[in-house]
């Protein structure tokens, strides 16, 4: 018997090896993952990780729990082809291995630049141990950063360089940050709480190409102006990796298509996590998401059909980011939401935004207040929609009692 | 090195050493305590590294903000002793606490 065989031990992969454990799979698991580091948290490494010289990865399981568990976790080795005629993988290390069942984990990569410049010594992306190491080595000869992108990834890493003392600019096309991944009231509060720690933002600006001498980046030049800089971090999105996948033939629409039970187009082939979309429980509408929520909670229903329960995937989304000192949670997808309620603190600062469509409430965004955020949770897994004065008032109290009454 | 015993969602029990400095969430996670999954790495966002704090209650450092709200509002049900183990710093006055493990 050849059992599950995982590509990826990202969020995903690592989390449907543990769950296929615990929902009482008892054949073959081996994970294969290209990443040479034990499977680790990837949110640090914009956040926690480049703050301190010699902090430590964070394993997502410590290694004794795959011995104890029986998993054959191979890491540093790509699967380089499926043969899905004869359910076989080639393996990088020139050997190979059969499946029963497939199961790819392959998450996305950085979008690459497409104006010169992006090779010089200096042009960092992050997205592996292997990047953050890199990065955070660069870090003590650095003074002057450029970010390139107005996303989570780049913002986090640019509110904790500045934080460090660098002088740091963001540089976006779009006229304002964080484009489609967050509302445009929220996105005003992050540029304020970054202009604040002394990040210049310049949104609305057009990228022509990275400069440098002998190698090095020596700055960013934008229409007519150069920033300088001896470090540029390139956050413009990450793509899903699905080469293994179109070259074996499955059905591709924004990554890997599959159904609602994480069902390639081949039966024997499921895919989860970033690199995967899937159908909406409620609309059927195709999404891939990028978050630790998607990929661990895919993994955990997968686990599940894989043991013998057929389970569609069907949870609440959730995501956060740690902008310096700012917690931004998302609950929901805000796509297609088409009005919205603010909550706002005493001092007039925006605190929460609560998104309606059709009247039902589909999402829910929050600054710094965390309960707020769990309960809404709850109420989107419900769905509950609170009256529209307890939304505007946001506190979690009463929004609370709305909603145990209302259960009852 | 700090010694701290779990009690995991199977009723066993297991020391392990932790340093200070670091989280007793990720003390308990690398030695591998089952029921603990800190999804989100201790970012106090998720709630999984929930337990409940059998003794040494005393010598914990207070509750931020953020711990009790993602605490009270979480669908876990919460006790007087719960706390989010990644938001606890291991520090030699933690020695021979005990967390039992909420999971899930
Ligand atoms: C710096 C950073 C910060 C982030 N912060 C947050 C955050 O605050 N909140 C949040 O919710 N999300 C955050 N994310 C996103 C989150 O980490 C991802 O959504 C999550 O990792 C997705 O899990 P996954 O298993 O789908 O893919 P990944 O975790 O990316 O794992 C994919 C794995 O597949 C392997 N692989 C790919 N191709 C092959 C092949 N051919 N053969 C073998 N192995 C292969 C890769 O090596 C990798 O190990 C962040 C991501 C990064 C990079
Ligand atoms: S690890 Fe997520 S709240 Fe502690």
């Amino acid at each position: 018997m050849a059992g599950i065989v995982i590509i990826g031990a990202g969020h995903g992969g690592t989390q449907l090896a543990v769950s296929l454990r615990e929902e009482g799979y008892e054949g073959p698991v081996t994970v294969i993952s290209a990443d040479p580091d034990h499977p680790y948290h990837k949110p640090p490494l914009s956040k926690s990780f480049m703050k301190t010289p010699d902090a430590a990865l964070q394993p997502l399981r410590a290694p004794q729990v795959f011995a104890d568990q029986d998993i054959d976790l191979r890491l540093g080795v790509r699967v380089e082809t499926v043969d899905r005629a004869n359910k076989r993988l080639t393996l990088s290390d020139g050997t190979s291995c059969s499946y029963d069942k497939l199961v790819l984990a392959t998450g996305t990569e950085a979008r690459k630049l497409t104006v010169p410049g992006g090779d010089l010594r200096g042009v960092f992306t992050l997205r592996t141990a292997e990047d953050a190491r890199a990065l955070r080595a660069a870090l003590p000869e650095a003074t002057q950063v450029v970010v390139i992108g107005g996303g989570f990834i780049g913002l986090e890493a640019a509110a904790m360089l500045a934080g460090r003392g660098l002088s740091v600019s963001v540089v976006e096309l779009a006229p304002r940050l964080l484009g489609r991944a967050a509302s445009a009231g929220i996105a005003f509060e992050v540029e304020t709480i970054l202009t604040g720690m002394g990040v210049q933002v310049r949104t609305g600006t057009e990228l022509c190409d990275i400069v440098g001498g002998q190698g090095q980046v020596t700055g960013v030049r934008i229409a007519d102006e150069t920033l300088p800089a001896d470090l540029v971090i390139v956050g413009i999105g990450a793509l899903p990796v699905d080469d293994l996948a179109r070259a074996a033939g499955l059905e591709i629409d924004n990554g890997i298509a599959v159904n609602a039970v994480l069902q390639s187009s081949d039966p024997e082939i499921y895919a989860l996590g970033d690199c995967a979309s899937f159908p909406d429980p409620e609309s059927g509408e195709r999404r891939r998401l990028e978050s630790v929520q998607n990929a661990t909670d895919q993994a955990r229903a997968l686990a599940k059909t894989l043991a013998g329960r057929v389970t569609p995937y069907a949870a609440v989304p959730w995501f956060w980011s740690d902008i310096g000192a700012m917690k931004l949670q998302i609950a929901g997808l805000l796509q297609g939401a088409e009005n919205s309620i603010e909550s706002r603190t005493p001092e007039g600062r925006l605190k929460s935004v609560y998104h309606l469509k059709a009247g039902r409430l589909v999402a829910v965004e929050t600054i710094n207040s965390a309960g707020e955020h769990m309960l809404a949770r709850q109420m989107l897994a419900a769905g509950f929609t609170p009256e529209a004065d307890l939304m505007r008032g946001g506190d979690p109290r009463q929004l609370k009692a709305a909603f145990v009454a209302a259960q009852s | 090195m700090v010694k701290l015993t779990f009690i995991e969602p199977s009723g066993n029990r297991r020391e392990i050493e932790a340093a200070p400095g670091q989280s007793v969430m990720v003390a308990a996670t690398t030695a591998g305590i089952a029921g603990i999954e800190a999804e989100c790495g201790g970012s106090c966002v998720c709630a999984t590294c929930h337990c409940r704090v059998v003794e040494g209650g005393a010598a914990l450092p207070e509750m931020e903000e953020a711990e009790r709200d993602t605490l009270e509002f979480t669908s876990d049900a919460m006790g007087e002793t719960s706390r989010l183990t990644c938001q606890i710093e291991v520090s030699e006055a933690l020695d021979g606490a005990v967390f039992e493990v909420v999971g899930h």
